[in-house]
């Protein structure tokens, strides 16, 4: 369904992805891990088209989007939900959803859907984002790109700085819309051991490349993989 | 007593055409952090055309009619031709685009219309209240001026609260990337913002002209007022930046009044300096509450 065919990608003078080539089922998670600077995030906003290959191709549902525009690539049902929890603090919660439907309102999931999945969020749906909890934050950007319902969903560190309760909670929710939803999920973690825990395939970055494409099950079996890249 | 009310009220109108000239630097400055400085030439453009309008119509709310769509029209093409190519160059260049421009419709209009000042009928008389006997200064035109400003900044309001079109202007003001990623025309709103910017700059050039007269440079005063007015009320925020001008408005006012219109011009600036000196970020800064 989504393709990444030797894209490789500059950022300023570093070469931040060489030749990477993914490939992601609907029903499916596959989990991008790797240090700090191993390109993951750029690999997500190179998908997503916000910024542009040096070469390579992006084909999602057999269409190339390479050189599309990011509005339209989310249009077409690719939703990226980016680091540091990209909610709009100044708008409210229910806002925030809403602003995820604008575009297919036909079609869009009510903010009730939502609740139904998040109910926390419901507590809180006339309040600036900015009130949220660290994990609301993280439920509220992962609901939002699901109003639209969208048929992949790029998401770029949803665990980083929550408690490991939340972010187990998380990752089970993850695998769950996967799962129920038959969503696409291409996901990027430093949180090795949690992504892996609900991915069905584990792809390693180091510096740009790709060193390992495999089951959870073999990377974790790895010893010397785990130890260089995974750090666990 | 009698002239104290005559300056709070003439402060009252002043402050509505501060707030409408605010009202549009804080709308394009929210949208893409860029300060209009040819704000005020654009609303100069839009009241020659309105002039131009009336003079060949003979009514008043063609002429206003006009003013609005050429304000429109004006912020739309000036965000696509102009600042657009220069969006993700350093900030400056924006800002030098913005004076460049400036520089050109001042000389633009003083080519075609030339330097001589000329009248600008107000929409409704300039003749005071009599009050009780009491004779007032402040005239049915005043209140056009103050309920026209109310008028448009409660529209605003409304449209940026309550419409999705709102709800994605502010989006694309506050996160760019991320209402991108939510499928926002991005590139789209800013033009809608400039465009609404533009229509709320001409309402002030038509609503002030009567008393300034039109010429050329002759709405530098008020652009250099609703610039105060704007960053009193922290830049970002719409409902600060109509404050702000109504505060203006009054101090200004009494300064004209009790020391001389020669000093108005000076104790703007001498207003600014020392908010920025106590104040950086305005009397309602809600740029700490962005940084949470």
């Amino acid at each position: 369904m989504l393709r990444l065919d030797g894209l490789t990608t500059d950022y300023g003078a570093v070469r931040a992805l060489v030749g990477v080539s993914i490939s992601v089922e609907p029903g499916s998670v596959t989990a991008v891990l790797g240090a700090n600077g191993a390109g993951k995030t750029t690999l997500l906003r190179t998908i997503s088209g916000l910024v542009r290959p040096a070469a390579g191709t992006v084909s999602f549902e057999g269409l190339d989007i390479t050189r599309a525009r990011v509005e339209d690539i989310v249009r077409r049902g690719l939703a990226h939900v980016p680091e540091g929890r990209g909610v709009i603090g100044e708008l409210t919660v229910e806002e925030n959803l809403r602003l995820g439907g604008l575009h297919n309102r036909a079609t869009a999931a009510k903010p009730a859907e939502i609740y139904a999945m998040f109910p926390r969020l419901e507590d809180r749906r006339t309040q600036p984002a900015t009130r949220l909890s660290g994990g609301e934050r993280q439920m509220l950007s992962i609901g939002r790109a699901l109003v639209a319902r969208p048929k992949a969903l790029l998401l770029d560190e949803p665990s980083l700085g929550l408690a490991p309760r939340i972010v187990a909670q998380i990752m089970s929710l993850i695998r769950h819309f996967a799962d129920s939803l038959g969503l696409a999920v291409l996901l990027v973690e430093q949180n090795a051991a949690s992504a892996l825990s609900i991915a069905h395939r584990g792809v390693v970055l180091n510096l740009g490349r790709v060193v390992a494409d495999q089951s959870p099950e073999r990377l974790l079996g790895d010893e010397q993989l785990r130890h260089h890249y995974l750090g666990f | 007593m009698t002239n104290f009310i005559d300056l709070t009220l003439s402060g009252v109108t002043s402050g509505a055409v501060y707030a409408a000239v605010a009202l549009a630097l804080v709308l394009i400055w929210r949208a893409t952090r860029i300060i209009n400085f040819a704000q005020g030439a654009m609303l100069m453009l839009t009241t020659y055309i309105a002039s131009a309008v009336i003079t060949s119509t003979g009514s008043y709310v063609i002429g206003f009619g006009a003013a609005l769509a050429s304000g429109l029209l004006l912020g739309a093409l000036v965000e696509r031709v102009l600042i657009r190519p220069v969006e993700n160059a350093p900030e400056l260049t924006a800002v030098i685009v913005a004076l460049g421009l400036y520089t050109v419709l001042i000389s633009l209009a003083g080519m075609v219309w030339g330097a001589t000042p000329r009248a600008f009928p107000p929409a409704f008389s300039i003749r005071g209240y009599d009050i009780g006997g009491t004779h007032v200064l402040f005239a049915p035109n005043d209140t056009f001026i103050v309920l026209v400003v109310v008028a448009i900044a409660g529209i605003l309001a409304l449209l940026f609260r309550f419409t999705s079109l709102g709800l994605q202007l502010r989006a694309a003001a506050f996160n760019s990337e991320v209402a991108q990623l939510l499928g926002v025309r991005v590139g789209r709103m800013f033009t809608v913002g400039w465009a609404l910017a533009a229509l709320t700059g001409a309402v002030a050039g038509v609503l002030v002209a009567p008393s300034v007269f039109l010429a050329p440079n002759n709405f530098d005063p008020i652009m250099i007022s609703g610039f105060v007015a704007a960053v009193l009320g922290g830049l970002d925020s719409p409902p600060g930046a109509v404050v702000g001008a109504m505060l203006l408005g009054l101090a200004l006012s009494y300064v004209g009044g009790y020391a001389g219109t020669a000093l108005v011009p000076i104790a703007a600036l001498v207003v600014l300096v020392v908010v920025l000196m106590v104040r950086p970020t305005g009397l309602f800064p809600t740029t700490s509450e962005r940084r949470v």
